[in-house]
């Protein structure tokens, strides 16, 4: 199939099925899906420059999917996806600001891939640490039950007493977040959270997920299924943000975000649908490959020079 | 258990079959009438492009996820 904006020919089938696996990973783990998409559009020819901002767009559409699929099942936090966006856009501007100090430094693609190495391997090894240290606990503590959506949602963390110190910080104002069951918490704290999720989105590109996703759970203290659901939701917007700014330069081809999203759809619901069926800690324990997998192809870039 | 998931499997495919006939439906009609005016704005009207761009996304996920959750109820007969 010819898509003129990009001057590109791409078989739909590819993309459809491309945008299914993102889908399915982002319905059930909450993340955009970049470290898959930008290098499977780069694979087939489209310029880097279009892989990024058309993957954006498509994170858009497999978001709004997957954040109603959540909706449904009670799994997001509107007011906390509204505080989050507001610093995910803030950090997102800073991030590229940084990007572009860099880039007339003239280091801009060593000292990104040494920091988002480092920041892939440190979420993913603390990642397997406290699920594997949570899962042994509950082991050890009560028999397992299976019931889709109601013992499955019960949340737990053996990193739970950082949190409790973090939401006992008195920084004027504190708010609640009622639907997370977090009865007080300062504003501040939310707001860095989304800064800093921004911030790497901006400097490494992408939703960023892999780092917010994380943060939602062990800073703020949000249950598994709500983290998932509410940084779905907060995607969209900050998403759409990138989507914009990224379209009036002219990067994106939103005829392939379209044929892409036609995958990402189905794969979104059975994502979303997929979580109910697991445990907060196992959700986590399976997320730990994709911050690797980050790793894996910023390694193979610095080494090789070949940009995936 | 076995019984349950090969019946989850194949209602599984029927819903990729249908939703497949939509898709290809959609590729050819909708896609193929839009190329040459998003192609055209992209080019001289920037702006009218983002705005678009960003409608067409979100009506199309709006859209796409009215469809696989009506389907998703069609063929299992609950929703999920």
């Amino acid at each position: 199939m010819f898509f003129p904006i990009s001057n590109s020919h791409i078989s739909p089938l590819y993309l459809a099925a491309i945008g299914f696996l993102i889908g399915v990973l982002g319905g059930f783990f909450g993340v955009g899906g970049s470290f898959i998409a930008g290098p499977a559009l780069r694979a087939v020819g489209l310029d880097w420059n279009f892989a990024v901002g058309t993957d954006l767009a498509h994170i858009v559409g497999k978001s709004v999917v997957a954040a109603k699929r959540h909706r449904a099942l009670g799994n997001v936090d509107l007011k906390l996806g509204l505080i989050m966006a507001v610093g995910t856009m803030g950090g997102a501007e800073v991030g590229a600001q940084l990007i572009q100090m860099l880039k007339r430094a003239g280091n801009v693609n060593f000292v990104v891939s040494i920091v988002s190495i480092a920041i892939y391997l440190s979420i993913s090894t603390f990642m397997i640490w406290e699920a594997w240290r949570t899962l042994q606990f509950q082991k050890k503590r009560r028999p397992r039950t299976k019931t889709p959506g109601t013992a499955a949602k019960r949340d737990e963390s053996s990193f739970s007493h950082r949190t409790k110190a973090i939401q006992r910080l008195r920084l004027w104002p504190m708010i609640s977040l009622p639907a997370s069951g977090v009865k007080a918490i300062s504003l501040w704290v939310i707001i860095l959270v989304s800064f800093i999720g921004g911030l790497f989105s901006g400097f490494l590109g992408g939703g960023a997920g892999y780092i917010r996703m994380p943060m939602l759970v062990y800073v703020l203290g949000i249950p598994t299924h709500l983290a998932v659901g509410t940084d779905l939701f907060e995607i969209i917007i900050s998403a759409s943000y990138g989507t914009f700014s990224h379209a009036l330069k002219g990067n994106v081809d939103i005829l392939i975000a379209l044929v892409m999203h036609t995958g990402a759809a189905i794969g979104a619901q059975i994502g979303a649908i997929s979580t109910q069926y697991f445990a907060g800690p196992k959700i986590r324990l399976a997320f730990v490959p994709l911050p690797l997998i980050g790793a894996a192809i910023v390694i193979y870039t610095l080494f090789t020079g070949h940009k995936l | 258990m076995k019984a349950d998931a090969s019946k989850a499997f194949r209602a599984f495919v029927i819903e990729l079959g249908v939703y497949a006939v939509f898709v290809t439906g959609y590729f050819f009609l909708v896609l193929h009438f839009l190329a040459g005016w998003l192609q055209d704005i992209h080019l001289h009207h920037v702006r009218i492009y983002a705005f678009v761009t960003i409608v067409l996304i979100i009506g199309q996920a709006v859209v796409l996820e009215s469809i696989t959750t009506w389907l998703f109820r069609l063929i299992r007969g609950r929703s999920e």
